[in-house]
């Protein structure tokens, strides 16, 4: 059991984290955008998520908090 | 549930300005959680260069000092001459570091001053908008060189680990990347040891990390970090340069 919290107004769209998830869980919302402007990367499928932290280790703006 | 990762203590809760998927961020937060687990955030002075990170001062949250353009290492010497119970580290790109600071970091090496520079090096300008800097490789395509870099006008790019790891004074010096999470990871280790070189007395120590611009090379983050492995690692070749035993 693993969980993700993305600190979405700190995220800028890159799409780095969305690169690197191993289990593809990471994605960028389409129906909303943050206090920047960007669509901010999410995770729906947390039961998935492995909790290996890639995603908080390649996103440039330390947006990605990761629980295990 | 435990945390298995948050924000380093050594960075500040001020969002970065950077452009998306820059991996100036990525650095920070390397050399932030250096801090954290050698625990000397109290005890350490960083010097902020000219260029993209001028505003890394408001990033770290320990001591930061900014110096004029290229001089960081200058100030460094000043700093750590005074305070030589203290870290003292530069943060540098390289229009900073090899352009119009090439002499001070030069001779901050060659002096085997006891600072640790971290110095990113992605191939651009990125502050002034994408021209060609020392390190941009032969055929790349900047707003000052849009024909490609040419070698008989503009000379080669310039290997500066190579370069400093040839002086005496330096103690240790290594090139890494951040294009990817392994790189990552050794980047951090490269990193603890350049700020453990400086505690333990060793001298001058220097980390180049291969980075991305991607608003000036024009592609989006990810063919950004595809461009450095395919295209920087090549002529850039990580690894260590120089190490003092």
């Amino acid at each position: 059991m693993a969980r993700v919290t993305f600190d979405e107004d700190r995220c800028k769209g890159c799409e780095l984290c969305v690169s690197v998830c191993p289990k593809h869980v990471v994605h960028m919302t389409k129906d909303r955008i943050n206090k920047k402007g960007y669509h901010p990367a999410t995770v729906d499928e947390m039961d998935k998520c492995i909790g290996c932290a890639f995603c908080a280790m390649m996103c440039p703006d330390v947006v990605i908090e990761v629980e295990k | 549930m435990k945390k298995v990762f948050q924000k380093p203590q050594s960075l500040t809760d001020k969002p970065m300005h950077y452009c998306p998927g820059c991996t100036h961020g990525i650095v920070h937060r390397l050399v932030a959680e250096v801090m954290d687990e050698l625990d000397i955030r109290e005890d350490t002075i960083g010097i902020a260069p000219v260029g993209c990170a001028v505003f890394a001062y408001d990033y770290f949250n320990c001591d930061m000092q900014e110096a004029a353009h290229g001089r960081a290492p200058a100030v460094a010497t000043g700093v750590k001459r005074v305070h030589p119970d203290k870290v003292v580290f530069t943060y540098q790109g390289d229009g900073d570091l090899t352009s119009i600071g090439a002499a001070e970091i030069v001779h901050a090496a060659n002096r085997g001053e006891k600072i640790t520079t971290i110095f990113i090096n992605n191939a651009i300008y990125g502050m002034t908008g994408g021209q060609m800097a020392p390190t941009s490789l032969l055929g790349q395509v900047t707003t000052t060189s849009p024909y490609g870099r040419k070698a008989e006008t503009e000379g080669y790019p310039i290997r500066m680990s190579e370069m400093l790891a040839a002086l005496e004074g330096a103690a240790y010096i290594e090139r890494v990347s951040v294009h990817d999470i392994k790189h990552i990871r050794q980047a951090k280790k490269a990193v603890k040891k350049a700020f453990e070189c400086q505690i333990t007395g060793k001298g001058f120590a220097m980390i180049e990390v291969l980075s991305t611009c991607p608003t000036n090379w024009g592609m989006s983050p990810k063919e950004s970090l595809e461009w450095v492995a395919a295209n920087m690692i090549p002529y850039y070749p990580l690894g260590v340069k120089k190490e003092v035993e």
